[in-house]
C-alpha cells in the first residue's frame, strides 16, 4: 500500500514536470536553436542565450515551424538573413577548406610518425 | 643537427601562432554578413503604433526615392543620442523615415517621441522582435537604407547614426 502511494507520487510529479517543459517551447524550436549562434552574445547558442535577440528568434523558428517549413528550410532562411556564421555548421568552401581538412593532413602526418618510429625499433 | 630542425620548427610554430592570435586581436568582434542583394521579405504585416491597423511593409516602399528603415526603442538609450540625426535626416525632405519599435511599451514610445519630436513618416511596432529579423536585425538602434523601386538594401548601419553615418546617406540620397 505503501508502495503503491509513493509509485503515484512519482507519477504525478513525473506528470507536472512533462507538462511544465511543453509549456515553455517545444521541442523542435530547442533541437534549432542549439544548431544556430547567437550573434550578438558571444560564445553562446540561440538556445542557450536569455538576450533580447534569442528570445525573438526562438518565437519566430516556432512561428516558421506552425507555417509547416523543415529544419533545412528554417536555416537557409537564416543563413540568407545574418550569413553562413549564424549555423554552427560550417560549409566547406573556399574560406573553411583548411579547417576541414587540417585535422585530417595532422591525423596523416601523426600516423606517418608513429609508423616510422615503430619500423626503426 | 636533428634537435636543430626540433628548435627551428618550435619556434617557427610558436611565432606562426602568435602572429594568427595578433591578427584575431585585430578583427572586430562585431559580425555583420554583406548583403549583396536583398535578402527582406518585404511582404509581412505589422501593425501602425498610432493606429489599430495593419500594414504590409512593401505598401510603405512604394513611392519613388529611398527610404530609411530605423528600429528604436523609448528603453535604448543610443535610439536617444541618434534621434537629432533622424530629425535633420527629416528636414531634409528627401527620403521617408520608417520606424520600427522593437520590442517596446506603447505609452512611452508615444511619449519619447513627444519629448523629442516625430521624424517618421510611418512607425510600426514589432512587440516580439520577430519583424526586426525579417531584416535580419542584430538589436537597437540599426538602420537600413532601402532603395524603394528595387527594394534593395543599400547600407546598413549597425548601432546608432553617427556624424559618418549621417554624411554617408545625404551623399548616397542627394
Amino acid at each position: 500500500m505503501k508502495k503503491m502511494k509513493i509509485l503515484f507520487r512519482l507519477l504525478i510529479i513525473l506528470l507536472f514536470f512533462q507538462n511544465y517543459s511543453l509549456a515553455e517551447t517545444s521541442q523542435e524550436v530547442d533541437k534549432i536553436s542549439k544548431n544556430l549562434r547567437c550573434l550578438i552574445c558571444q560564445g553562446q547558442s540561440v538556445y542557450d542565450s536569455q538576450s533580447d535577440f534569442a528570445l525573438s528568434m526562438k518565437i519566430l523558428i516556432q512561428n516558421k515551424i506552425d507555417e509547416g517549413k523543415n529544419d533545412e528550410q528554417i536555416y537557409e532562411y537564416l543563413k540568407a538573413k545574418y550569413g553562413e556564421w549564424i549555423v554552427y555548421d560550417p560549409e566547406v568552401n573556399k574560406n573553411t577548406i583548411l579547417l576541414w581538412v587540417l585535422p585530417l593532413i595532422l591525423f596523416v602526418f601523426g600516423g606517418i610518425l608513429i609508423f616510422r618510429k615503430v619500423s626503426i625499433k | 643537427m636533428s634537435k636543430n630542425i626540433k628548435l627551428i620548427s618550435i619556434v617557427l610554430f610558436a611565432l606562426f601562432s602568435f602572429f594568427i592570435l595578433l591578427k584575431g586581436l585585430d578583427k572586430s568582434n562585431i559580425y555583420s554578413p554583406e548583403i549583396k542583394e536583398s535578402n527582406v521579405d518585404f511582404n509581412f504585416k505589422a501593425k501602425y503604433l498610432f493606429s489599430e491597423e495593419e500594414v504590409f511593409i512593401n505598401e510603405l516602399l512604394n513611392n519613388e526615392g529611398m527610404s530609411l528603415i530605423n528600429i528604436w526603442a523609448s528603453w535604448c538609450s543610443p535610439c536617444r543620442d541618434e534621434h537629432a540625426y533622424l530629425l535633420n535626416l527629416k528636414s531634409l525632405n528627401k527620403l521617408s523615415i520608417i520606424g520600427i519599435n522593437y520590442k517596446d511599451d506603447e505609452k512611452n514610445a508615444k511619449q519619447f517621441l513627444s519629448e523629442l519630436g516625430n521624424p517618421y513618416t510611418n512607425i510600426i511596432t514589432d512587440p516580439k522582435g520577430i519583424n526586426s529579423i525579417e531584416f535580419g536585425a542584430f538589436g537597437v538602434p540599426e538602420s537600413y537604407l532601402i532603395e524603394n523601386k528595387s527594394k534593395l538594401i543599400i547600407q546598413k548601419f549597425i548601432g546608432p547614426l553617427d556624424d559618418k553615418a549621417f554624411a554617408k546617406i545625404i551623399n548616397i540620397v542627394q
